[in-house]
């Protein structure tokens, strides 16, 4: 691996012996590095991307919806407390638990473990920034806007009310005649849109800006547990952005995807949900672990036992969740052989979880434990993690769940799983990191109150929960006869609900009282082996530096020192503005020197208008809700505008002499991956449709309308065909051809969108002159469907065609900035894909 | 007000019902729980055990167990041999709990609907000969098989004394089979939330020996014998438009979007498992059963007067 010839990039591993070079640095350097990194001042601090201030900002929002969503917990166990009682009506309770479980899911877990990888990657790996700096604060307030507007939705008793599952037919027009539901769908429309933006952020930085030297042996294991969450969310999210917008349509224009009298199916939302919705729980999960697999060596200080098992548990883990969903379906009456399959998958999937739960015991072993509250929050977690992992295994042996299955028994197991496997780990890793983003960091004396407060709140609140569930208690009620022997194990459960939050509250106070960011950090007083413990500034680290080891600062006794100093890679700023190293993904060699964006409201907008986008369109507001989403592109547009943009100088010296380019292109650039990962998205998205599609074709005994000639098909194929030629033509002329090239790539653009278009028109034109009608049936509605979700594509290539030619007539095309036109060119050529799949399904298959 | 509304017996969580089988289908869930819960309990404490020693064991058991033996032991060893062994006990366990109905076994179709549960008793010939509402009467010693059906969203059908649950889902038809070894009543609850009033969704399964099952059956087919006495409140019940909804055989009450009340008095509860049944109930059910059971479909009687809800009452209660 040391040596050229096996070298990834072509890079000399022999420049790593230049580091450190000698000082010391010239006078200045830090001022200016420290210039060009500082915040905007004034009302203009909300355009801040640094992951150091977007980070804190990302986990305080996450962690206000864990306080809301707590309140609204203790509404409910005031409710249950005694029998009958009427602290909340009916409806309220319903609202109230349906928001329960969404904000916790979707506005608090998701956000906050991705919130955790904004603030910390950078940090870990040695990076000035994540490499999209405005993806993630437009995620972040396209997350807070949205989020607060949702929430507020139950002052207005306009809060969703069937459950944070919404199975259909509750939540159709007919049961669901309200906006409520609408406010469930739209409203978690842009925690996917940002929960993506998070994803392609966090693989990109993951496997793009990593220190020089941090082979993916030398990374750290947090940094693993997060591509592999990163990944996770690229295949399951599309499931649940497909079925979300196949409910709304349903909701809104009576397109019986759901609807089994007219040849839908509620199971198949059932389906798409649990796709998404299981390794859901794992994606909040691995985060977590890979906190927990940071901090236990940290508290021990020894190094984690068994690393490589873990990494390999986290794959695996990430591999065997995509086969459990239907464990939540065991009650539905599905055939044995799937029961089989799902059960066995489930326990599998417990294996991973061991082989983490006991490397972390070795781990403790092999060290010597302090019990600060870092260390009692990772040991409590343990406990809660396996009690909750144990009645999983009990609730995967399916006979065992067709009696816990929907009663307090699972309510009682999932929040054991996810309070220990996620909140714990998590007030951990606030009390644990909180000294490397705070002046001060937090009072162990309070941290010890926090602790043991939660922990004994938990067991008594959710212990008595798995008695309930056996005595017949369903989950969801809003109240329980008198008489029937509940009182008591529901009464104790409301007590240890509010210990608990007594808990949260005192660790509200201790924040208030000693969290300090932004400014000096407190330092590494865990004595932790990460770079995240190097001292830094707004800018990151003085210097970049080659990493040799696991636990750098444990190994390298200097490392702290020569890297203050500036004696590593880019102690300067040698464009003149931000900017951090792009390595390569295997074995981290310098590959560019990345320029970064600067603070501008352009993404502030763009998130305040795709967050209008949706809540105007919940409230039925159309052509407004068409304004914001026009504006949000329009921004969006204005943001991309000053990218692709090449530097003053074509290399430039990172340090020891070492030249880097500062413009690169295809698969070593990062929008490379950024296009490409988010075209897995679109494609993972196309495949649930396909499952759907084929789903309600087995279920349907009606026989379906025969396509339309397929002389009209053969005519599609080969408009998207050209579509894929004209875009590779695209980037072709652009390269070779120094005069004519910019012209001709903005010409075929254009024309491939103009393709692109027709072969549509004729897709749809032709299925509406069979008569095809999509609220008429199921295979209506998967067909038009197909042309619907396409038809936004087409809309997106016109959008890019015209941003083409405008940078054409801007002159901003040139053979030596191509990025613009290759990212196009991709999307093109998934659209052309797209195009192709969506006519030739519904047309070969079932056939005439 | 709380006394009346103490839910029936059959509806008590102690003994807990998943804990206290009543018939071979729930039997081995018995078994199969306290199993698991040996495991989970003996498992627990390895975990336990081995945490206490890394923490603060002699130096060299820690030193014994702090290396990568102790995660390959433990985190796979270990779980694949428990697991295997139960997966192995689970799937035996379901594939023998999901065999499809015998032929000549009783058929009863359960719909479930919001928030109530329809049920009616099929011949043979898969037809149906009976209708009645939240309650489920079966012969012991004999596994019926419930056809279970949804008129409108997803609900879940669960009496945990005599077996799982399983869903009804619109659209589809799942079977359930139940078997009471034992006269007596069982309680039961829908299980999957299906909108407002949920939580006040229960059922109760009566049930008989199968000499007293065919006589209740044979009373159950006689058309409502209404006593002469309560002929005003069979009047104010037709006035007042209760068969636009109700059926009450023999009479010209032939609305099917409520419970059939033929044989209302004879049933245990009101509303689903909401009240006990006496004339008292009735009356005040009748008024305004929005102040009983938010939500549900039947409307408030403002507009009767006392007397009139006492006749309609005295009426209902007669119909056994």
């Amino acid at each position: 691996m040391t040596d050229r010839a096996e070298s990834e990039t072509g890079f000399d591993p022999a420049l790593f012996g230049r580091f450190p070079t000698d000082g010391p640095r010239p006078q200045g350097e830090l001022a200016k590095l420290e210039a060009i990194w500082c915040a905007p001042k004034g009302w203009q601090w909300i355009t801040v991307i640094n992951n150091n201030y977007v980070g804190v900002y990302y986990v305080g929002a996450a962690m206000l919806f864990f306080v809301l969503a707590g309140v609204l917990a203790l509404i409910m166990r005031t409710q249950l407390a005694l029998p009958m009682n009427g602290v909340l009506s009916q409806e309220s309770y319903n609202q109230i638990f349906t928001m329960h479980g969404t904000v916790m899911m979707f506005l608090f877990a998701v956000p906050a473990v991705e919130a955790l990888g904004v603030l910390l990657l950078p940090q870990m790996l040695g990076a000035r920034d994540l490499p999209f700096p405005r993806l993630s604060a437009y995620a972040f307030w396209a997350y807070l806007i949205g989020g607060l507007a949702f929430f507020c939705s139950l002052l207005f008793g306009l809060a969703p009310n069937g459950g944070w599952f919404m199975y259909p037919p509750l939540s159709s027009t007919t049961y669901s005649p309200g906006i409520n539901a609408d406010f469930w769908l739209l409203g978690i429309g842009f925690i996917e849109i940002s929960a993506i933006a998070g994803a392609i952020e966090i693989i990109v930085g993951v496997l793009k800006t990593r220190a020089p030297g941090m082979t993916l042996d030398k990374m750290p294991v947090f940094a693993w547990a997060m591509l592999v969450f990163a990944g996770m969310i690229i295949i399951a999210f599309p499931s649940v952005i497909l079925a979300t917008t196949l409910l709304e349509m349903e909701r809104a224009l009576g397109w019986p995807f759901f609807d089994s009298a007219r040849g839908g199916d509620p199971l198949l939302w059932q389906h798409l949900f649990w796709f998404f919705g299981h390794p859901e729980v794992y994606i909040i999960f691995l985060p977590a672990a890979g906190a927990m697999s940071t901090i236990v060596p940290a508290v021990a200080r020894t190094p984690l036992v068994g690393h490589w098992l873990v990494v390999l548990a986290f794959l695996a883990t990430g591999f065997i969740s995509f086969g459990v969903w239907a464990h939540h379906m065991f009650t539905t009456g599905l055939p044995g052989v799937s029961v089989g399959f799902f059960a066995s998958a489930s326990m599998a999937v417990s294996l991973p979880a061991g082989i983490q739960v006991f490397a972390w015991i070795a781990t403790v072993a092999s060290g010597k434990m302090r019990f600060n509250t870092p260390g009692l929050f990772v040991l409590g977690s343990l406990l809660i993690f396996v009690m909750g992992g144990l009645t999983g295994v009990m609730a995967a042996m399916v006979p065992f769940d067709w009696q816990a299955h929907d009663t307090y028994f699972i309510v009682a197991h999932l929040h054991y799983v996810l309070i220990g496997g996620m909140v714990f780990p998590l007030f951990a890793a606030i009390y644990y990191w909180a000294p490397m983003s705070s002046s001060r960091p937090l009072s162990e004396r309070s941290g010890r109150w926090v602790f043991w407060l939660m922990f004994a709140g938990m067991h008594i609140a959710f212990l008595p929960m798995h008695l309930s569930g056996l005595m017949g208690m369903p989950r969801r009620v809003y109240t329980y006869a008198a008489g029937r022997d509940l009182e008591w194990p529901n009464l104790i459960s409301t007590v240890g609900a509010f210990l608990f939050a007594a808990g949260v509250l005192v660790w509200v106070i201790d924040m208030a009282r000693n969290f300090r960011p932004f400014g000096q950090d407190a330092g590494n007083i865990h004595d932790g082996g990460g770079l995240e413990w190097l001292p830094t500034g707004l800018y990151s680290t003085r210097s970049i530096p080659i990493v040799t080891s696991l636990y750098p600062l444990w190994d390298q006794p200097k490392l702290a020192r020569d890297v203050e100093a500036g004696l590593y890679f880019l102690p300067n700023a040698p464009t003149g503005g931000r900017e951090t190293l792009l390595t390569s993904p295997i074995n981290a060699e310098p590959q560019q020197l990345l320029p970064m964006p600067t603070p501008s409201g352009w993404h502030v907008w763009a998130a305040v208008f795709t967050a209008g986008f949706f809540l105007l369109l919940t409230v039925q507001a159309y052509a407004a809700a068409l304004i914001s989403g026009g504006l949000a592109i329009l921004c969006l547009l204005r943001w991309c505008w000053f990218l692709d943009h090449p530097a003053r100088f074509k290399t430039a010296d990172v340090g020891g002499g070492v030249r880097l380019p500062t413009y690169i292109t295809g698969p070593a650039s990062h929008g490379w991956w950024a296009m490409t990962i988010a075209l897995i998205v679109c494609g993972m998205v196309l495949a649930m449709a396909v499952f759907s599609y084929v789903f309600l074709w087995s279920r349907d005994t009606r026989v379906w309308t025969p396509p339309p000639p397929l002389i009209w098909l053969a005519m599609i194929v080969a408009l998207n065909l050209l579509v894929a030629a004209l875009a590779f033509l695209a980037n072709r002329v652009l390269t070779r051809r120094a005069q004519s090239g910019p012209l001709l790539a903005a010409l075929f653009v254009v024309l491939a969108a103009g393709a692109l278009a027709a072969g549509w028109t004729i897709d749809l034109q032709t299925w509406r002159q069979t008569g095809l009608a999509p609220q008429l049936s199921g295979q209506g509605a998967m067909v038009f469907a197909f042309l619907s979700w396409h038809g936004v594509f087409v809309g997106i290539a016109a959008i890019m065609a015209i941003y083409v030619a405008l940078r054409w007539l801007f002159g901003h095309l040139a053979a030596s900035r191509i990025v613009t036109v290759q990212l196009v060119g991709l999307f093109l050529g998934y659209c052309a894909f797209q195009g192709l799949v969506s006519a030739l399904l519904p047309r070969l298959f079932p056939g005439a | 007000m709380s006394a009346e509304r103490a839910a029936p017996d059959s509806l008590r969580g102690w003994p807990p019902p998943v804990l206290d089988p009543a018939g071979p289908f729930a039997a081995p869930l018995h078994l199969l729980t306290w199993v698991l819960v040996g495991v989970v309990v003996l498992v627990m404490l390895v975990v336990l055990l081995t945490l206490g020693v890394a923490l603060f064991g002699p130096r060299a058991w820690r030193k014994a167990l702090g290396g990568e033996r102790l995660v390959w032991i433990g985190g796979m060893g270990f779980p694949v041999v428990v697991l295997s062994a139960l997966l192995v006990y689970g799937l035996t366990l379901t594939a023998r709990l999901s065999d499809a109905p015998r032929p000549g076994e009783m058929l009863i179709r359960v719909t479930g609907e919001m928030w109530w549960w329809r049920v009616a008793y099929l011949d043979a010939a898969g037809r149906e000969t009976l209708q009645d509402a939240n309650e489920i009467h079966i012969p012991t010693g004999q596994p019926v098989a419930l056809e279970l059906e949804s008129s409108d969203v997803i609900h879940s059908l669960w009496i945990p004394r005599l077996g799982g649950k399983l869903d009804m889902i619109p659209g589809r038809r799942n079977i359930l089979r139940l078997q009471a070894d034992r006269p007596g009543e069982y309680g039961g609850q829908c299980a999957e939330f299906c909108g407002g009033p949920h939580a006040l969704m229960a059922l109760i399964v009566v049930a008989h020996d199968p000499a007293e099952f065919a006589a209740w059956r044979a009373r159950s087919l006689q058309p409502a014998a209404p006593q002469p006495i309560v002929t005003g409140g069979a009047r104010v019940f037709g006035r007042a438009g209760c068969g636009a909804c109700h059926t009450v055989r023999g009479t010209d009450a032939t609305g099917l979007a409520g419970p059939d009340l033929t044989h209302v008095g004879a049933r245990r509860t009101l509303g689903a498992g909401v009240l006990p049944n006496n004339p008292g109930t009735l009356a005040g059910w009748v008024s305004n059963s929005q102040a009983i059971k938010p939500g549900n479909r039947m409307p408030a009687y403002p507009v009767l007067s006392g007397q009139d809800l006492r006749a309609v009452a005295a009426y209902l209660d007669s119909l056994e």
